[in-house]
């Protein structure tokens, strides 16, 4: 299919349901996610999720495009500099113009949480720093009983792919990662394009579960 | 006995703060969760450990 000009809505929501039919296209496309920290994880959980098909994402990162990130998170080198949430939402026009995304260029707290994240059903805890990752993970778990929460620990370093997992531990909290590789502890202390996206791949393939099967 | 992370602990009794404590876990990068519920973490001083009881307590890493 040769590009001539944007394809409709129509269209590109029919090149999804021939792939996995329209229950599930209907489903993901009626479907949201918040995802949290747009680094090395969020960047790819959201892009994950937009490709698939679901309708909304709730992009927030209080953070700009830095070079050191292109190691591993899903930006360009024209985007250094751009707010994340920004940046993101520009990547995924690209390919999914029609997914309808909301920005948030701030910083989580405990504070403003309850305002923050009361809109999706799902939400994706995709920090890198270890209280923050706490943080949210509380905070959410008690504002939000009824909301799904898929978290991650434990990505750095290289090889042991079969070490990065999903483990549920609430009915409604997903955990994904080895959880144990730490940034700057010995097996490789630093943060990896393939561990990372191994890591952030559970965390979409868990809510793309959650969301056609619910 | 208490289940803890699987592993069967005589920690009957015992607040959860004072388990946490003991064991030398670092408070601000936990999420505990008691047969099937978080624990909010204002809790953590008045909830005691009873026989029978499942805990997880999720040890958060940093990276991502």
């Amino acid at each position: 299919m040769e590009w001539k000009k944007m394809p409709s809505e129509m269209e590109l929501k029919e090149a999804l349901a021939n792939r996995h039919g329209r229950e599930i296209q209907q489903k993901l496309s009626a479907a949201g996610a918040a995802v949290c920290g747009l680094g090395g994880l969020g960047s790819a959980v959201a892009i994950a999720l937009a490709r698939a098909g679901v309708g909304r994402l709730h992009l927030i990162d209080f953070d700009r495009v830095d070079l050191s990130n292109l190691n591993r998170q899903q930006y360009a080198l024209n985007q250094i500099g751009m707010p994340k949430p920004q940046a993101l939402a520009e990547e995924i026009r690209r390919f999914a113009p029609y997914c309808s995304i909301r920005q948030s260029f701030v910083k989580l707290t405990e504070e403003n949480i309850p305002q923050i994240l009361a809109e999706e059903a799902y939400i994706c805890e995709a920090f890198d720093d270890a209280e923050e990752k706490a943080m949210l993970t509380n905070c959410v778990l008690e504002s939000f009983p009824g909301k799904y929460l898929v978290g991650a620990s434990g990505m750095a370093g290289f090889g042991g792919s079969n070490e990065i997992v999903t483990r549920k531990i609430l009915s409604n909290y997903y955990l994904c990662g080895d959880g144990v590789s730490e940034v700057g502890t010995v097996k490789g202390n630093c943060l990896m394009a393939p561990r990372v996206m191994l890591c952030a791949a559970h965390q979409a393939n868990v809510l793309l579960q959650l969301m056609i099967e619910n | 006995m208490v289940k803890i992370n699987g592993k069967e602990t005589a920690a009957d009794g015992k607040t959860l703060q004072t388990y946490l404590d003991e064991a030398g876990y670092p408070v601000k990068r936990i999420a505990v969760e008691r047969n099937g519920e978080i624990i909010p973490k204002s809790k953590y001083e008045e909830t005691v450990l009873c026989d029978g009881d499942k805990i997880e307590i999720v040890s958060f890493v940093g990276g991502g």
